[in-house]
């Protein structure tokens, strides 16, 4: 029996920026293509926008300070929005959040479009805002973003760590939507990027149409919490 | 083991040119202006105090604790803090803390993650995200739930594991600890004293903290 399909596919290059409506149950696969890259993503109830990703709950709901297979992405209104179906990474990252111009620029330079044409230097904060403006959604609907690919841990005395070479080349993330998802994404640099060269990566993004979660899905049931917030979120399609 | 610096304030209290005393589960939405002390009184003890601040020019920018973290390296706020809007502008320096340490992951309570958290039928519950709606809609001036972000925890302890595991660790505070910043623009400070009471995060009794300004 065949399980998944995929609906179509597309590249992103590197210091790309786009977003899509995954429809209740759809996956978006995300494939690193070359190693080493970094997917930053914000995520939306499609049918009622301020109902959004909110890292705060998704960390404390699961006592965790990074994202792997198993964890659902939640809103701030106890809804599951995206689950983390597979991972061959085992670290993604929550804390670390996005760049902007003035970061971009301090790291790697200036480099405009009027003289660089597609090979400028592109930042996710303003990536961010072209595809949240597409949905009449703008600055104050900017919320803490994951980081896929990135790994950021912390030690004993609270300082960050970035972990250059987290992801390598065919490394994948399946992300099911347990609801209708607006899902806005950049592959610009981890803003701790050590690499003194502006060198994001590109990622393959794949759609696809895969069954709903049963009774023993693994997401579903990884914690207590999880069960609840599928719960809720089924509330939001009574009957279905 | 983590080591954490005490720095006291040179201000007297009976200096300051506002002095309030917020009843556990109350919020509070107050404008500070530049250059002006605010100081936190953790009354007695172990309280959380749920913060977010504005520009007060433009809401929109606004306190990011994704850019503050990166901004300093490492997760903790304490003394010399810059606290960093979601535009890479600097609102306010954490200048004296007799807690050590305050948390910006855990975000605040609300009637659904208590559902998610504890049990489908906490919803009624008094949450902070409830108490910041309450006190957004009182302000008005356009503002709405979108302006409601990921928070500042005072006074809270929220370890993260090198193996990356988050707890809810007991309180580093204690009656009478406080916390004071100093404001780098024209700010608008949005509070609540939180009401959680199924968690340790206030030891299960949520008390007032008092909230002082120096010119």
């Amino acid at each position: 029996m065949i399980t998944e399909e995929i609906l179509f596919e597309e590249v992103l290059p590197g210091g790309g920026l786009w977003s899509w409506t995954l429809r209740r149950h759809m996956t978006l696969r995300i494939t690193d293509v070359e190693g080493g890259a970094n997917v930053g993503l914000m995520a939306y109830d499609a049918d009622q926008p301020l109902d959004r990703l909110n890292l705060p709950d998704t960390l404390k709901a699961q006592y965790t300070a990074k994202l792997a297979r198993g964890h659902v992405l939640m809103s701030d209104m106890g809804h599951a929005l995206l689950s983390i179906t597979a991972d061959t990474v085992g670290w993604h990252d929550p804390l670390g959040g996005h760049g902007n111009a003035a970061l971009v620029e301090k790291k790697y330079g200036v480099a405009t479009y009027q003289e660089k044409r597609n090979d400028w230097h592109r930042n996710a904060h303003d990536g961010f805002l072209i595809e949240l403006g597409k949905y009449g959604l703008g600055k104050r609907d900017l919320v803490a973003n994951v980081n896929f690919f990135s790994r950021v841990d912390v030690d004993a005395e609270g300082k960050m760590n970035f972990h250059p070479g987290n992801s390598r080349a065919r490394d994948h993330v399946d992300l099911r939507a347990e609801m209708n998802v607006l899902v806005v994404v950049n592959t610009c640099q981890h803003p701790l990027d050590p690499n003194p060269k502006y060198a994001p990566k590109p990622v393959k993004l794949a759609i696809l149409k895969t069954p709903p979660p049963g009774a023993d899905d693994f997401c579903r049931n990884f914690r207590g919490e999880n069960q609840r917030s599928f719960i809720l979120t089924g509330r939001l399609f009574p009957g279905a | 083991m983590s080591t954490f610096i005490l720095t006291e304030s040179k201000l007297d209290p009976a200096k300051a040119v506002y002095d309030f005393t917020l009843p556990a589960g109350d919020g509070w939405m107050h404008e500070i202006k530049p250059g002006q002390f605010f100081r936190i009184v953790d009354l007695e003890g172990n309280q959380a105090v749920d913060t977010l601040f504005y520009n007060a020019q433009d809401m929109s920018d606004r306190y990011s604790g994704q850019d503050t973290i990166r901004g300093q390296g490492g997760i903790y706020l304490t003394t010399g803090t810059k606290l960093i809007s979601s535009e890479g502008n600097v609102l306010a320096t954490i200048v004296a803390d007799t807690c050590g340490r305050h948390d910006t992951l855990g975000g605040a309570c609300a009637a659904e993650s208590n559902q998610v958290r504890y049990a489908l039928d906490k919803r009624w519950m008094h949450s902070c995200r409830d108490t910041f709606m309450l006190a957004i809609s009182r302000w008005g001036r356009g503002a709405t739930k979108c302006d409601i972000t990921h928070n500042i925890n005072f006074f809270m302890n929220v370890p993260v594991t090198p193996d990356g595991k988050l707890s809810f660790a007991d309180g580093v505070s204690a009656g009478g600890k406080y916390v004071e910043l100093q404001a780098e623009m024209d700010l608008i400070c949005l509070i609540s004293n939180c009401p959680q009471l199924n968690n340790p995060c206030n030891a299960y009794n949520p008390t007032p903290v008092r909230l002082l300004i120096w010119d």
